[in-house]
């Protein structure tokens, strides 16, 4: 297949490198054209094993992924570039059917966007997704502060979460959604006040993305998910930090 | 059992019928033999005082004296039999019988007969046998004597067996009577079962059970009716049959072509962004022609998008994802979203809790808002309240309202309220997907026009979901 190559190919340091993986040439075409026009360098694959080989040769900073892919499909690629790191990942959803978003999300994916969507609204999601990983550390680091909630060290200059003193890997969003709950310790903040500052949603989201997201970082910051300690579900509401 | 009804009939028929028989069979038997019982009883009596009279001629010299009287009465009188024998205004034997002989009797027997009569002696049937006596002239002539006998015997044996034949017909009457209602039962069952079989089958089919089939026993008329409902009943289900596959094949096509449609629209969608970039700085008719062709690629792909919801909800894989949420939370936010917070007077308590699919209740709150600011006129308000277990939601505006032919078709798919009406923002499909939303939460949307002139929908949902 004919690869195109979007124009600039001379890439700019700090333009976002976005990799969209998508079987349709059509849709994968004019998706390249209007994120290349916005400021982001595309590679564009067709299917799911050329994209974890691109993955390997040239790594993005972020993938735009197909659900609905031949061969290899969405799920299982999310799946493999979850087990990999953390890597940002939004799908596309060709159909708004709740299985594939729940099991999307399942996989790993940040976020979703459904099929078909402008590419404004894509592009808007990748930046919001890009900007929790927030600004790089000053070039004269300030006197590191360190919060301390029980066993979790928070460096929010620095954006490092360690745990027991060992570094912790966290996803952007991950991270992000930490920093906005230990932000207001003990504090409800519901679900869809969290989509809209931390996914930055511009619709009436979807509090399955932030489930999925809490169960994730659950996974890495509590001793034991099925009782979570500092992120606290409050049935009907939404989560809250602690009280530890 | 229906007055009236079949069974009823049947029985009655039944009833009337052995009433007639056995009133006239054994009826008829009672009388006969009650006449030839009395009748032996009346003879037999005659007979004896026949003979007796004649046994005692001849009489002696008239007029007889009170021996002769009382030997005719001794005579005459027997173990069953007293007798009474008179003679102008003296009498001899048993003077009780006196009370027995009514004129009429003494009548026919001066007249020369032997005459008899029933009569009731203080609760007993009696039978009272008269005749007159004749006496032997010399010469060989006979002539009257004057002298009346009486003898009276007691009927009671035969009463009893009269009574006897009296119980025996009724007690075959009634016999008769309950094998015929048995036999009326029976049939009435023979031709009611098969019929309300029927009457059963028929009102499945009618509640929607095209499986329903009646059995068919024999070959009389009823079976013939049998065989015709079940061929009815299965060209019915074949029918519908066909015309339920016809339409899920229609639905079906529609959620395929709409599927099918959402890949070309994502690459033009795609696109259209890249042109709207550069459409401002396009001369004359290209710069129009690009900004037309995006604007409709995005009103193709909101029509897109809607007519995959509503073939969901055709299809009923339109699931709710219930959490518990605050009421007036979803709207504000609902709006907040949408930039509409400044157009909206919102008159929302908070802390109203119901367990209601977020985003359903937002698609339904954006489609009516929606629907005021674009066809009613500012200010648009909301009005959240609660009543037990049911919560309301009334959006107004201050419009002109909604005619009274529009108001029907508000929620129908596709329904424009003014053909002439340039296309709005919408799909045409909003209000019916608000529609099915509510719905799904087991409430209700419904239009009206307020007071004051506005347009007023109204989503009535409850609080939770029923078990239904």
């Amino acid at each position: 297949m004919d690869e195109r190559i979007p124009s600039g190919a001379a890439i700019v340091v700090g333009m976002p490198r976005v990799l969209l993986i998508e079987d349709d040439q059509a849709v994968r075409d004019g998706l390249s054209m209007a994120l290349g026009g916005r400021g982001h360098a595309v590679d564009a694959v067709a299917t799911g094993e050329e994209g974890l080989a691109r993955l390997a040769s040239r790594p993005p900073d972020i993938v735009v992924l197909d659900l609905m892919l031949p061969g290899l499909d969405g799920f299982e690629v999310c799946r493999r570039i979850r087990a990999a790191g953390d890597l940002p990942i939004i799908m596309l959803t060709a159909r708004n059917e709740d299985i594939d978003v729940v099991a999307g999300l399942a996989a790993g994916a940040d976020d979703y966007v459904v099929k078909p969507a402008r590419a404004q609204v894509l592009e808007a999601r990748i930046r919001a997704v890009l900007r929790r990983t927030g600004q790089p550390a000053p070039a004269v680091p300030a006197p590191v502060e360190i919060e301390r909630h029980g066993d979790l060290g928070i460096d929010r200059a620095g954006l490092t979460v360690t745990k027991a003193d060992k570094p912790l890997a966290l996803a952007p969003t991950e991270l992000r959604l930490l920093l906005e709950l230990t932000q207001v310790p003990g504090r409800v903040l519901s679900r869809q006040y969290l989509l809209e500052s931390v996914w930055e949603h511009g619709y009436f989201g979807d509090s399955r993305v932030v489930d999925a997201c809490v169960q994730r970082l659950r996974a890495k910051i509590e001793d034991d998910s099925s009782a979570p300690v500092y992120v606290q579900t409050v049935r009907g509401f939404g989560y809250r930090f602690g009280p530890l | 059992m229906k007055l009236g009804g079949l069974r009823t009939r049947l029985l009655l028929a039944f009833s009337l019928l052995v009433v007639i028989t056995a009133a006239t069979v054994a009826g008829g038997g009672y009388v006969q033999s009650r006449t030839l019982i009395l009748q032996q009883a009346q003879d037999a009596t005659a007979r004896v005082l026949v003979d007796k009279a004649t046994a005692l001629f001849p009489l002696g010299p008239l007029p007889p004296g009170d021996g002769t009287l009382s030997r005719i009465s001794g005579e005459l009188s027997d173990r069953q039999l007293s007798s009474l024998v008179l003679f102008e205004d003296r009498a001899s034997g048993n003077q009780q019988m006196r009370s027995l002989i009514s004129p009429e009797l003494r009548e026919r027997v001066r007249a020369g007969n032997v005459a008899w009569q029933r009569v009731d002696a203080g609760g007993t049937p009696m039978l009272v046998v008269g005749t007159r006596f004749t006496v032997l002239l010399p010469g060989g002539q006979q002539r009257d004597s004057g002298i009346e006998a009486y003898i009276a015997r007691s009927m009671v044996p035969e009463a009893t067996s009269i009574d006897e034949l009296a119980t025996r017909a009724w007690l075959i009457g009634g016999v008769a009577l309950v094998f015929a209602i048995g036999l009326a039962l029976l049939a009435a069952r023979g031709v009611l079962r098969p019929v309300r079989e029927l009457g059963d089958a028929a009102r499945r089919l009618g509640e929607g059970d095209l499986r329903a089939r009646v059995g068919v026993r024999g070959s009389d008329e009823l079976a013939g009716v049998a065989r015709t409902f079940n061929e009815t009943a299965e060209s019915l289900e074949r029918h519908v049959g066909e015309l339920e596959r016809m339409e899920a094949d229609a639905r079906r096509f529609v959620a395929d072509v709409s599927h099918e449609l959402r890949t070309p629209l994502a690459a033009m969608t795609a696109v259209a962004d890249v042109l709207e970039q550069e459409a401002s700085s396009l001369p004359g008719d290209a710069g129009r022609a690009a900004k037309m062709s995006i604007e409709e690629t995005h009103n193709l792909t909101r029509l897109v998008n809607d007519l995959i919801e509503v073939s969901r909800f055709d299809a009923g894989a339109a699931a709710l994802a219930r959490e518990e949420v605050d009421v007036a939370e979803v709207i504000t936010a609902s709006l907040r979203i949408r930039g509409w917070t400044g157009e909206v007077e919102g008159d929302l308590p908070s802390g109203i809790f119901a367990e209601w699919d977020p985003r359903r209740v937002d698609v339904i709150v954006a489609n009516l808002v929606g629907n005021a600011l674009r066809h009613g006129e500012k200010p648009v308000s909301l009005r959240l309240s609660e009543a037990g277990e049911q919560i309301t939601v009334e959006v107004s505006d201050r419009g002109p309202g909604l005619a009274p032919e529009v108001l029907p078709h508000v929620f129908d798919r596709f329904y424009k309220a003014d053909s002439a009406r340039a296309r709005s923002g919408g799909s045409g499909l909003g209000l019916a997907i608000a529609w099915e939303n509510a719905r799904l939460h087991g409430g209700m949307l419904s239009a009206a026009n307020g007071t004051d002139g506005g347009a007023v929908f109204t989503l009535r949902l409850p609080r939770r979901g029923g078990t239904a």
